[in-house]
């Protein structure tokens, strides 16, 4: 699937990986369309709870594995502008508010991007998800609406559907199939046990496991049903 | 990180006793238990870098173990502890890590701050 093109796009998540379940395919297919996309991530998942089983990993050296999977999925989608903002894991909502709308629009002045990709504030279970969300709708809902960039949201709450409805944008992304599963493979750290899972469901061909893989959704952002 | 051994956990409590240091101390059943679980009461807690100085610091039990510290006015105490290392820092790293390898609780002390 050819998505339309876009000037930029900006895809602003908090944890390595983040990117990696519902977007990969898609950012991979923008790259290979030329489109630059930048990616920023808030944090290095520093509070991650999966060291290994036995542990590989402590408390304090689980940034620094998680840079270099994110610096490995970035590699495999293609991805080369990564920024990471130096944040801490799952402290994000507890930052000033203000300074994290600032955050947004200097990532919004500097790539000019005509499609950002973050969270569905309220929607989105973790609350850095719903923080980062929330800051970036803040900072875009401050420009003037013929300046601002299309939102793609992601929800994935338990209610989310039932308020929502069901997502807008659908990308077929299963020419990017290979990019995904790289990216999925990078956060190994992270991803191992549902890998696991998922080679036995593909192997199963369980239609859910091919959907899954093939199929990423978004929310446009409407702000005419603002969260706020 | 290896499994709690006694001996050796409580002879490096007892080198960081009566010494200003920094703790890490959390507690968690992760971001998405309420959420995997509708029934789960999601509770946690998380200090780091909070500096105090203890008189005392014992581990009991069987694994997992609890580690309690004294202080001169008050108490730290952090229970599910199975692993502990001491890092190329010096640094007293504590663990608890639940039946799937998760990390459920940590306690950490250092000379010096941990980063950020």
């Amino acid at each position: 699937m050819t998505l339309p093109m876009e000037r930029h796009v900006l895809v602003v998540f908090p944890h390595p990986d983040d990117e990696a379940f519902g977007v990969s395919g898609t950012i991979a297919t923008y790259v290979k369309q030329g489109i630059p996309v930048t990616y920023a991530c808030l944090t290095l998942g520093e509070m991650g709870r999966n060291l290994g089983n036995p542990p590989f990993a402590t408390r304090e050296t689980l940034p620094q594995i998680r840079k270099e999977e994110l610096l490995a999925s970035a590699k495999a989608m293609g991805v080369t502008d990564l920024r990471m903002m130096g944040l801490r894991d799952k402290t994000v909502e507890f930052e000033d508010d203000e300074k994290m709308v600032e955050m947004m629009e200097n990532l919004i002045a500097d790539t000019n991007p005509s499609l950002v990709i973050t969270f569905y504030p309220n929607y989105a279970v973790h609350p850095d998800h719903d923080a980062t969300g929330r800051a970036m709708i803040r900072a875009i809902r401050r420009m003037p609406e013929e300046a601002r960039p299309t939102i793609y949201a992601l929800a994935f709450s338990n209610d989310s559907k039932k308020v929502l409805g069901e997502p807008d944008i659908v990308h077929n992304i299963k020419e990017s199939r290979e990019e995904k599963m790289g990216a999925m493979r990078a956060h190994i750290s992270q991803t191992a046990w549902m890998l696991e899972e998922m080679d036995k469901r593909l192997a199963d061909g369980e239609p859910e496991a091919e959907n899954w893989l093939h199929y990423e959704r978004f929310y446009t952002y409407d702000f005419n049903k603002d969260f706020e | 990180m290896e499994l709690v051994n006694v001996e050796q956990l409580q002879v490096l409590l007892n080198k960081f006793a009566n010494e200003d240091v920094y703790i890490h101390l959390e507690t968690t059943n992760g971001a998405y238990a309420s959420h995997f679980d509708e029934k789960v009461f999601n509770a946690g807690a998380f200090i780091r870098n909070v500096m105090l100085r203890y008189e005392l610091g014992k581990v009991a039990g069987e694994s997992p173990h609890r580690v309690g510290l004294k202080l001169p006015h008050g108490w730290v105490y952090a229970q599910g502890i199975t692993h502990f290392e001491l890092d190329e820092h010096d640094r007293l790293l504590m663990a608890g890590h639940d039946q799937s390898g998760k990390l459920a609780v940590a306690l950490q002390i250092s000379k010096t701050p941990f980063t950020y």
